[in-house]
């Protein structure tokens, strides 16, 4: 047996493959080519018939903008905000967690052990309208007397921001934990104050890190419609209230199939963007590997 | 100046934390609350009852159980076959592993609603009827990536002197593998798994669009969400929650005690 492998040594690579890409072409890539075909069809459930009808994407492209428009905005904020909470966070566990950094990551991951759903209900309880934060924010003149929280785009993204946060604190915490501590001290040797060696030796060298996490946060967070529909109302939904909507309550498969393909296209755009700016394609091959 | 830097850094750091676990306290204070309603939102008193009838909702042990019997399959296959892929991608060079590497980054940065949506399309198209198996088939397909990403990372650390050595003993290919390399990388195959289990459990989105009639723990949820969300449902949430980090825990402080041991 062992000399069977070895006569077809350059098979083994093939045959340890196979099962699992196998599963992957025939549910994700065979999926994605049923999907671009009902994205040119047309007719009414359950028969489509495939015509080409490229109109399918200017349609609903135009009649939905004001949900894509959103679902980019509250996305985009959403990153910005769960960036700006979870990076002191993860330099602090990876520089000053010390003996316990394994057991500061765990608090971090656990609480997304509360299933999705059931965290997102506790957000509505906590934003609800006689709840203490509101009744707190509406002492202090935050919010007028008869002012709200829940059903607003605030809580809507707030609830984005918290919901994918291990996804942006863990990419964050590995980039910096990686850090050689030498560098950063020759950088004080050689007379750099802690904001400049932190600006030009930390933050450039966890810039990978950033790039994981906001791509891990702004994927799932522009998708996403359980923040805007048990937070919000009609007013916040998003482009994913709209897909899951002409899916599974009208029925148009052809202009949800085209939403999803143009929500797919724009964050694909928005990423290569966001790795221009941030510099490399170096950048892009961390994020892979 | 230094001592406050040093100190804001802390205090944002244990903000932060705080701020992480607002919403899960109260999700297992409200796993004590006595209800009035159909609504389990606002305090109205303190009980057991729903800690000692934890299925007393219809319709909800049924739907835990099948969420149970989709993340153990489905990861059960899922780290077979993607420990496979990430064998092959760290230990061959050949033709065609970067496209391989593209299929399975790919599927990781797709919008899950994409993804449910496609396969909604698919098994349409195929005329096969939703329910358990698409399910299954849909969560192994999600979680073939992630273990490949897990096992991957533990094998590139890996001494292949070791493989070596034991060959050089005279054990054949196989022997080798089962006795030498499945050991040492059993700890990634084993985390690889507990994601798989994990994501599997938690997944809502994929599920809705392939599901047909069954229910899982999250399609419950959603479900109980419009019409009456029954505190159970913190209780189940509670438990879940408290078995894995508690498992999670043991194994942090057991590694860190063995640590200073060795250290």
């Amino acid at each position: 047996m062992g000399r069977l492998l070895h006569r077809r040594a350059w098979l083994t690579p093939y045959a340890l493959l196979t099962p699992g890409t196998a599963w992957l072409l025939v549910f994700f890539v065979v999926p994605m080519y049923y999907l671009g075909k009902t994205a040119l069809s047309q007719g009414l459930f359950p028969i489509f018939s495939f015509n080409w009808q490229w109109s399918n994407f200017s349609d609903s492209v135009s009649t939905y903008s004001t949900q894509f428009v959103r679902s980019l905005e509250y996305a985009g904020i959403a990153t910005a905000l769960a960036l700006a909470i979870s990076y002191p966070l993860a330099y602090w566990i990876a520089f000053r967690g010390g003996r316990w950094k394994n057991l500061f990551l765990l608090l971090v991951i656990a609480p997304f052990f509360i299933t999705y759903l059931i965290r997102t209900l506790a957000w509505e309880t906590i934003l609800a309208d006689n709840s203490v934060v509101v009744r707190t924010l509406q002492a202090v003149h935050v919010l007028g007397s008869d002012g709200r929280l829940l059903a607003t785009s605030a809580a809507v993204i707030a609830g984005l921001t918290y919901n994918f946060l291990p996804f942006m604190v863990l990419p964050l915490y590995v980039s910096l934990e990686q850090i050689d501590h030498r560098l950063v001290e020759a950088a004080s040797d050689l007379y750099a104050s802690s904001p400049v060696s932190f600006l030009r030796v930390t933050l450039p060298l966890s810039l990978p890190g950033v790039f994981a996490g906001v791509l891990l946060t702004f994927i799932p967070a522009a998708g996403d419609f359980i923040n805007a529909q048990l937070l919000g109302t009609p007013q916040q939904y998003m482009i994913g209230n709209v897909i899951q909507s002409e899916f599974l309550s009208l029925r148009d498969y052809p202009t949800a199939a085209a939403l999803s393909f143009v929500l797919m296209g724009a964050i694909l755009v928005l990423v290569l963007i966001f790795a221009r700016v941030l510099g490399t394609d170096r950048l892009t091959a961390g994020a892979a590997a | 100046m230094r001592w406050v830097r040093r100190h804001v850094l802390d205090a944002y750091a244990f903000l932060a934390l705080v701020y992480l676990f607002v919403p899960i306290s109260v999700v297992v204070a409200f796993s004590f609350n006595n209800p009035v309603g159909r609504f389990n939102y606002t305090w109205q008193g303190f009980t057991l009852s729903n800690w000692t009838h934890p299925f007393a909702f219809p319709g909800l042990s049924s739907a835990v159980q099948v969420s149970i019997e989709i993340a153990l399959l489905s990861s059960l296959f899922a780290t077979v076959l993607g420990t496979l892929i990430a064998l092959a991608l760290v230990r061959y060079r050949f033709r065609g592993s970067a496209t391989t590497n593209l299929l399975i980054f790919v599927p990781m940065t797709t919008p899950e609603i994409v993804m449910g949506a496609s396969l909604l399309t698919l098994f349409l198209n195929w005329r096969i009827p939703q329910g358990f198996s698409t399910i299954l088939i849909a969560h192994i397909m999600f979680n073939i990536s992630y273990v490949v990403v897990t096992v991957r990372a533990r094998l590139v650390g890996f001494d292949r002197h070791l493989e070596e050595a034991a060959m050089d003993l005279g054990a054949n290919e196989l022997v080798t593998f089962f006795r030498v390399t499945l050991p040492l990388i059993a700890p990634g195959i084993l985390a690889a798994g507990l994601l798989a289990f994990a994501l599997s459990i938690d997944d809502f989105v994929i599920t809705y669009f392939n599901a047909g009639t069954t229910i899982t723990f999250p399609l419950f949820v959603w479900g109980a969400a419009r019409v009456a969300v029954p505190p159970q449902i913190n209780v189940i949430g509670t438990a879940i929650f408290v078995v894995a980090v508690g498992g999670m825990l043991a194994n942090v402080l057991f590694q860190n005690r063995r640590a200073r041991r060795l250290a």
